[in-house]
């Protein structure tokens, strides 16, 4: 990395510490599910990004650990900072056994991506009759004063949470960095770009294809429980739907996949297009339920057909920027 | 559960018929990805799409949908010819990814349309003349899900002869066994791949018309479609179309008796948990893909 990236990095990083000081509760808002955005970006790219496994079900990860964290503390108050490690455990786990199943009989490709989905889908279904942790019909975590900041529990008020994800965000981009230059990472792109070739030199893509797919599904279990307690509230119908899969992923493909920053910038400009649509819908005055969807369709679908490999890949060279 | 056997060959045979249009809708996925390789995520939107225009059909010029096959039917393979041809030619050499994400940004696309043009409420389309049950002993068939079978098998039929005993069929299936190889002898693969895209939209355009006559249709039906028709041809075989169909009545027998055994919404997860064994034992479908 050279000094002008440097120099980039730590004046937007400053610039996002400093955020809830001067902008908006609403500024600070967009900002806190950008960051949401941008980690779970990131955990899906390690997968996908790294070592080339398409997981069109993220979702399931997340609900997984959301539900985990918040029934412990719904049924048995145990805080937020134990139960992270109940869903980090129950993820990966999860992933683990979704991954070995699916590498041991050879699932790849489309079919490999069709399984995740099949499996969120299965969740979702299956969470919307657990009755335990409320069924259809949701779970509900206490909202108390939003003035009182609580860390331990995990209750405050946004700003807190915006700090949280910030710092999760920031991690995620360390370790994504230090995993890129890692054994395993190498291993991993080696297995992205020919796992025939690769296994003839004697990596154990079974194993290293685990372990991508383990890290990923802990990651987004984690994002899970910040988002339970973020938003109070738990339903099936949105944790684990397809559609917050495709969130998920929409950040890293329109930032570059496989790229470091491009999961963060993905998600930034994800923010901004929605956030923008529903400016511009306000302003024209033609606020029909849908013209916001088709405008992000629209968008979307331009971004998609005309900058293929992401736009971070072009942005870094327009800014001469390494990538 | 009170149920006895009648109860149980009723549940079996209505399931048996909406499979058969199920089928149908997924011969129409299956039948793009053999050929073109097209993983087309906005498959459901599409049939929602074709219900939706098969409602207004009925409302406005009460044309019923059994008549309104033909021209959604053409409307559909004209709209698949101009898609492939336009917007996913193109995208054939890109990775997989990118080609799902267009056709993900089309299905958002469509979605949202509908939502703007028709609102949020559900529609339907109630014939009188078929509301009628034919008693058959102690069978009761829905007339309305008989005569939609009857022409899911019927266009079912169709595609078979034509992929079978036609030239341009037999050159599509050359494309699909062997790409270099019809490239070679000089096939004009743009084209076809572009007369398959039409054909399996075709299929979904006609199966819309048909489900509309079974369930009602709203704005956000779409992904449920998609998923529906992805597992359904999974469990087939993708690329596979007797699978398909074979799919199609496995999927639409275990929904109705996951809704008679379990409960009404738990039966989709029958048929998540189905495909999930089939991908783990049997990756390429009960019966793989020969085209």
């Amino acid at each position: 990395m050279n000094r002008r990236a440097t120099v980039l990095l730590l004046g937007l990083f400053g610039l996002l510490v400093a955020l809830p000081f001067w902008a908006s509760p609403y500024v600070v808002s967009v900002a806190t599910l950008f960051l949401l955005f941008a980690y779970t970006g990131q955990a899906w790219n390690i997968m996908m990004g790294f070592a080339g496994l398409l997981s069109l079900g993220h979702a399931l990860f997340l609900g997984v650990g959301a539900y985990t964290a918040a029934a412990l503390y719904y049924h048995f108050n145990i805080g937020p900072w134990l139960g992270l490690w109940v869903a980090l455990a129950l993820c990966s786990s999860l992933a683990a056994a979704l991954a070995g199943l699916a590498f041991r009989y050879r699932v790849s490709g489309v079919y490999f991506a069709l399984l995740t989905i099949g499996c969120a889908e299965f969740a979702r279904i299956g969470f919307d009759h657990f009755m335990w942790v409320g069924g259809s019909g949701g779970l509900f975590l206490k909202v108390v004063e939003r003035e009182r900041m609580d860390l331990l529990n995990l209750r405050g008020p946004p700003a807190m949470f915006y700090y949280v994800i910030l710092f999760l965000a920031g991690a995620a981009l360390v370790l994504s960095k230090l995993l890129l230059r890692s054994r395993a990472g190498y291993y991993w792109q080696a297995i992205r770009e020919s796992e025939d070739a690769a296994a003839a030199l004697g990596v154990n893509t079974f194993r290293w294809k685990m372990l991508a797919v383990t890290i990923s599904g802990a990651m987004t279990g984690l994002a899970g429980m910040f988002s339970a307690f973020y938003y109070s509230n738990l339903f099936p119908e949105q944790l684990f739907h397809i559609s917050r899969s495709i969130e998920i992923i929409l950040g890293p493909i329109i930032g570059g996949i496989g790229t470091l920053f491009g999961p963060i910038i993905g998600a930034a400009l994800l923010t901004l297009l929605a956030d923008g649509a529903t400016e511009l819908v306000a302003a024209v005055g033609w606020d029909v339920p849908g013209v916001k969807q088709l405008l992000y369709g629209i968008m979307l679908f331009l971004i998609v057909a005309f900058l293929p490999h992401g736009v971070w890949p072009a942005l870094a060279r327009k800014l001469k920027l390494p990538q | 559960m009170p149920f006895d056997l009648s109860t149980l060959l009723n549940v079996l045979i209505s399931g048996l018929m909406t499979g058969l249009v199920y089928g149908l809708m997924a011969l129409g996925l299956s039948v793009i990805f053999g050929v073109a390789r097209v993983v087309n995520f906005a498959h459901g939107e599409m049939m929602a799409l074709a219900m939706y225009a098969a409602a207004l059909l009925f409302s406005t010029i009460r044309v019923n949908p059994f008549i309104a096959v033909v021209p959604i039917g053409a409307a559909f393979f004209f709209f698949g010819y101009a898609l492939q041809r336009l917007v996913l030619r193109p995208f054939i050499v890109r990775p997989q990814h990118s080609q799902f994400l267009l056709l993900l940004a089309l299905a958002v696309v469509i979605t949202s349309a509908l939502l703007i043009v028709f609102g949020p409420d559900a529609r339907a389309v109630n014939l009188d003349w078929l509301l009628e049950p034919i008693i058959l002993g102690e069978v009761l068939l829905d007339q309305a899900k008989l005569y939609a079978a009857v022409v899911a098998c019927a266009v079912a039929a169709a595609l078979f002869a034509f992929f079978y005993f036609s030239q341009t069929g037999i050159a599509i299936r050359a494309c699909a066994d062997n790409l270099l190889g019809a490239k070679i002898i000089g096939l004009n693969v743009d084209r076809l791949y572009a007369i398959t895209f039409a054909i399996g939209a075709s299929c979904v355009g006609i199966a819309g018309c048909m489900m509309i006559l079974l369930v009602d249709v709203t704005p956000t039906s779409g992904p449920a479609y998609t998923l529906l028709a992805f597992v359904i041809v999974i469990i087939g075989g993708l690329g596979s179309m007797s699978g398909a169909l074979v799919g199609g009545v496995l999927i639409g027998i275990s929904e109705a008796l996951g809704g008679l055994f379990i409960a009404p919404s738990a039966k989709s997860m029958i048929s998540f948990a189905l495909m999930i064994m089939v991908l783990i034992f049997r990756p390429r479908g009960l019966i793989p893909e020969k085209l």
